[in-house]
């Protein structure tokens, strides 16, 4: 009996320890969230999404670097996510043994946790100093770095999961090897890879080093993707810079906006995910 | 080298016959020269202690062994008159004549409905009218039409295991095989499922070759012909079902069948 006694002893020290750090650790998402609150919320109004950046002492909003956010986190998607869907199917359901699939695993692990500043500096050369000019493209194309890896790795897991004896079944009716990733494999793993996408998209909306040297900013309304284009991390890092409290007002609002959006994305991958896995 | 089964042949039609097979998992040596026929329209059991190379044996049947590297087979597969080893024979061809049901119920994950459909419509181009009514002559004919007529748009996986289990079934007498192997099929399934199966199975044989590997000697004994009894590799006896379980002539056949070993 002694030793049972310090087994509950043991366990509710340790439990103990648990709980603490997962409060330690919520503390202080919930102060972040709260002072984005307290901040940004009084700025949060129509004009923030219908007027452009403007000086310091004139009204303005944020709706260029919004909608530039917007173009280049989409841009950044298409140009990502297709690369690394097709690269993680190859890892899967076709090269699973083979050596270039491991040196690509290996490499996509480092490009994951590659500083994004040193992806910033890397379209820079090959993409800005060509061109002469600082442009949304590029600014896309430097995101659109980020989100391979991240796709790449859960592509390759999500497909790794899906059990062996569904593709044997599917290819024992007879389909062809493209047809089994195509239309079983891709549909059994289609919530985690969606998934895995939605959090590339979460990822890169809050990416400000990879847009300094590429995308740049620019304070006037642009959809043009070859010339500079605002973005709502670009303009927090240059409101925040200023002494003016207008500014400082709209870059906490800018803020609060994304996390919002951020949020909202994370919360609907999750239950999309949970949603696709229980049925 | 001898080209009649390890044991005693009957003259009847030959869906498959297998000669000289061996088979290699990279350079282990899997299966030594196994000769074996499947009698067209009956059921061959294949059984044996685990290892012994009968579901290897099932799996060179449709070629399954191809989706891994590493693994190869020698000697002659014959599929009425043809060898199935060629290398120029096409695969998705031969797998769409000879079906494979597998030890866990496998639903794809859609619709009962497409389960059925979707292999019908790799092959054939039918107009809905048509395809419903091909799928549910499918889904009859594993007898469990009866059970999902009013769900065929609940998703496949939201069956019972003995249900998934027939649906299978249906999936893969829809593309009309000649065919079907089972590997195991009542391994994951309670005694009322198994029983369901087996009496499936039974049924299925006047339209097709049958070959089922179990681990139940019982089982063999209920729903097969013929009896090969395997082990480490080798084809111990082929024979009719009831004399194996009767009179076996190889005394390894009869240690394992009054289970002194395996």
């Amino acid at each position: 009996m002694a030793s049972y006694a310090a087994r509950r002893r043991s366990n509710f020290v340790w439990l103990s320890l648990c709980w603490a750090s997962t409060a330690f650790g919520l503390c202080f998402l919930i102060i972040i969230l709260a002072t984005l609150f307290w901040h940004g919320f009084g700025g949060l109004s129509l004009t923030v999404f219908t007027q452009p950046t403007r000086p310091p002492d004139e009204i303005g909003g944020l709706q260029n670097a919004i909608v530039g956010s917007l173009i280049m986190t989409v841009v950044g998607v298409a140009i990502g996510a297709p690369l690394g869907l097709l690269a993680g199917t190859y890892m899967a359901e076709y090269g699973r043994h083979s050596k270039l699939t491991f040196v690509v695993r290996f490499i996509n692990d480092i490009l994951l946790s590659a500083p994004s500043i040193v992806i910033g500096l890397f379209i820079y050369q090959v993409m800005v100093a060509p061109m002469h000019h600082f442009s949304g493209i590029s600014g896309a194309v430097a995101l659109a770095v980020i989100v391979v890896p991240v796709v790449v790795r859960t592509t390759e897991d999500m497909l790794l999961l899906v059990p062996g004896p569904l593709r044997e079944a599917a290819s024992a009716l007879g389909l062809p090897r493209s047809t089994v990733v195509v239309r079983i494999a891709y549909r059994a793993a289609r919530a985690g890879i969606i998934t895995g996408i939605l959090l590339a998209v979460a990822r890169i909306s809050g990416e400000t080093a990879p847009l300094l040297f590429t995308a740049l900013n620019n304070q006037f309304f642009s959809a043009n993707l070859n010339t500079p284009m605002a973005s709502l991390p670009a303009v927090i890092f240059q409101y925040a810079m200023n002494p003016s409290p207008v500014w400082h007002s709209l870059a906490w609002t800018g803020a609060l906006i994304i996390t919002l959006a951020v949020l909202a994305l994370s919360i609907f991958a999750r239950v999309f995910s949970s949603k696709g896995s229980a049925k | 080298m001898t080209n009649t089964p390890n044991g005693k042949a009957a003259d009847l039609p030959t869906k498959i016959s297998v000669k000289d097979l061996r088979f290699f998992y990279a350079s282990h040596l899997a299966l030594k020269s196994i000769n074996v026929p499947l009698y067209t329209n009956k059921v061959t059991a294949l059984i044996g202690p685990s290892g012994c190379g009968k579901s290897t044996l099932l799996r060179v049947l449709n070629r399954m062994y191809d989706l891994y590297p590493r693994q190869r087979a020698e000697g002659e597969v014959l599929l009425d008159g043809e060898n199935i080893l060629d290398q120029k024979q096409d695969l998705n061809l031969l797998r769409a004549r000879v079906g494979m049901v597998f030890q866990k119920p496998t639903p794809f994950p859609m619709s009962i409905y497409d389960n059925i459909a979707f292999g019908i419509k790799l092959y054939e181009k039918l107009p809905k009218s048509e395809l419903d009514g091909r799928v549910e002559n499918a889904l009859r004919g594993a007898a469990i039409w009866d059970e999902v007529r009013d769900k065929l748009s609940a998703s496949g996986l939201s069956l019972s295991g003995g249900q998934q289990q027939r649906l299978c079934i249906a999936r893969t007498v829809a593309i009309h095989p000649e065919v079907i192997l089972f590997d195991e099929p009542c391994s994951a399934l309670d005694p009322i499922s198994t029983a369901k199966v087996e009496e499936l199975i039974d049924e299925l044989k006047e339209k097709y070759t049958i070959a089922i590997v179990t681990h139940n000697m019982q089982q063999a004994a209920r729903v097969s012909e013929y009896t090969a009894f395997m082990y480490l590799g080798e084809l111990v006896e082929f024979a009719p079902t009831t004399q194996i379980f009767t009179a076996p002539e190889n005394p390894r056949t009869q240690n394992y069948i009054t289970g002194r070993f395996g």
